[in-house]
């Protein structure tokens, strides 16, 4: 029999940081790291000396490809002091900084390492829509590559097995991107921080300056059902059902249980992990789950001795509306094909009983793919602190959160509990 | 019957002889479509090639309007957009296809569960032949 997962030592979190998510011309790799690392550093409450931490993991999916420039692991040790000390690359496409989170924490558990740098970054807005497209579909398997899935298209596949079983339509999908463009101007840090209205308003304001006739939306989801301005994508997802591209990166300090004391009065635990990996589209056992979320969710909640019931806010990888949907059921918060109805009803709002996403999502705050995972527990950190400022979650008593990372079309999923204890 | 390797590159090569083929493990019976050299029921090596019966079932569709570079360079754009799907065999297992013989620029016309049956394509694309697996209303 499996025995029960569990990390031989325990490990706080005692820092995090993020840079701005967007598209920036004048920024790097580099100087976006910077900016996640100093936050962090200024996060911690009784500082940290950078010469004490003894290790990073990095977490990028494809700077080769996006920045033509690999090896990115040692270059982030330069930039951030830490050479010699060991510097380790983590992959796994947009899952790849919470794979480099969760190395972190088994290197600390273990015993080799008191105080570990983690994080992610990626920089993707220098290539064109189409070539970011193919980098990021080099993460698909070649079965569904070679005959032209795209990852919209992976996910637009899931939505119609997913409509076609449950009777959920675009409506339930536009409510998730209205939802997350709701959370996201409450987020300094997002990549579009504008709600639905915002854009309505701006858009039909672009229109009568050129002397047009004014479209006339009468609610959010007539605009978000106006093809002219929310183009298809790949059926039934339009473009205001897909992530941006995107630059960004985080970093988060992890240090020994018995050490936190030393950093801060108030540490964040690490309560529980898992990752899982998936098969592929074709070969999933369910077309409207993913199996990777599924492994990784029962191994983190074993571990914690948590259920879904007991995780009070999270995020979740919403590349896609429907993804986000999925997601809700795949880790037990709602059961399969009730996920679209719990939405409806405003479960998941930043006031829902189960807020998901309080940061905008990855749709509004935006996808550096491998900064991501990090970017997600920097926002479940931010919330349990809080920290959150406009976005905070009006609960009275914050304790447990949890992060949702998914890879590719869900070959590599993590989920990740952390609590105030 | 006996073949090459249980591997992709022989799969695709069959795809352009127009054959349709998968795996067969000679010790637990289990059927791989696509192949796979490594039965995962069983964990044995010993597996042959076999043909595949192309009728099915649509499973899951997108007709996708921003194409990458691939299909961009066989005519596909927002005004030409493609279908790709996911097709559950009748005799078991599913397989990722092009959809041929439905309007991807009317996606409320094609259903899930529409019976359909395998057709190859063969196109050139920049300069070089490919063939792809595609599967078409029965």
């Amino acid at each position: 029999m499996k025995k029960r997962p569990k990390l031989a030592r325990g490990v706080a979190v005692v820092g995090a940081g993020m840079s701005t998510f967007g598209m920036f011309k004048e920024k790097d790799s580099k100087d976006l790291f910077a900016e996640a690392f100093r936050e962090l550093r200024a996060s911690v409450d009784r500082g940290v000396d950078p010469r004490e931490i003894e290790a990073l993991y990095l977490g990028n999916f494809s700077n080769d490809f996006f920045a033509h420039q690999a090896h990115w692991a040692p270059l982030i040790a330069d930039l951030t002091g830490l050479v010699p000390k060991p510097a380790t690359r983590t992959e796994g496409a947009c899952a790849s900084s919470a794979l480099a989170f969760r190395e972190g924490v088994i290197a600390i558990a273990s015993g080799l390492y008191d105080v570990v740098l983690v994080g992610g970054v990626e920089e993707m807005s220098k290539r064109s829509t189409e070539e970011v497209a193919e980098g990021l579909a080099l993460a698909n398997t070649p079965y569904a590559g070679r005959v032209g899935f795209t990852f919209p298209g992976v996910f637009g596949a899931v939505a119609t097995a997913y409509f076609a079983r449950y009777g959920a339509s675009r409506e339930h999908l536009m409510n998730v991107t209205i939802k997350s463009h709701n959370n996201a101007p409450l987020n300094p840090k997002a990549q579009f921080p504008l709600t639905i209205r915002n854009i309505m308003t701006t858009k039909s304001e672009s229109v009568k300056r050129k002397d047009l006739t004014a479209p006339d939306w009468p609610t959010e989801k007539a605009f978000l059902g106006d093809v002219a301005v929310n183009p298809i994508v790949a059926w039934p997802l339009h473009l205001f059902d897909c992530c941006p591209i995107s630059d960004g990166a985080s970093a988060m300090l992890l240090v020994a249980e018995e050490l936190a004391g030393e950093f801060t009065d108030d540490p964040i635990y690490v309560a529980g992990i898992g990752q899982g990996s998936g098969r592929g589209l074709h070969r999933s056992l369910d077309l409207t789950s993913f199996e990777a979320t599924r492994y990784a969710a029962k191994e983190a909640y074993s571990m914690s001795g948590l259920g879904p019931e007991d995780i009070q806010f999270c995020e979740v990888h919403d590349c896609f509306s429907i993804a986000e949907i999925v997601h809700v059921e795949d880790l037990g918060f709602f059961e399969p094909g009730e996920g679209y109805k719990a939405i409806a009803d405003g479960a998941t709002r930043l006031d829902g009983p189960k807020p998901v996403n309080t940061s905008g999502g990855l749709k509004c705050k935006g996808h550096p793919v491998g900064a991501t995972g990090v970017s997600q527990l920097y926002e479940v950190w931010t919330q349990l602190k809080g920290k959150a400022g406009k976005r905070q979650i009006p609960h009275g008593d914050l304790r447990v959160g949890a992060a949702h990372n998914l890879g590719g079309t869900g070959g590599t999923c993590t989920f990740t509990i952390l609590e105030r204890r | 019957m006996e073949g090459p390797l249980l591997s992709d590159i022989a799969y695709n090569r069959f795809i352009a002889e127009e054959r349709l083929t998968g795996a067969r493990c000679r010790n637990c019976g289990a059927r791989w479509i696509p192949p796979r050299p490594i039965c995962v029921a069983c964990y044995s090596s010993n597996l042959e090639w076999i043909d595949v019966n192309g009728k099915g079932k649509l499973a899951a569709f997108t007709c996708i309007h921003i194409p990458p570079p691939s299909m961009a360079a066989q005519g596909y754009d927002r005004k030409n957009p493609y279908c790709v799907g996911v097709v559950e065999l009748d005799d078991g297992g599913r397989v990722d296809a092009r959809i041929e013989g439905v309007d991807p620029t009317n996606p409320e016309s094609i259903t899930i569960g529409m019976p359909m049956k395998v057709k190859f394509l063969h196109r050139t694309v920049n300069g070089k032949a490919e063939s792809y697996l595609a599967f078409e209303p029965a």
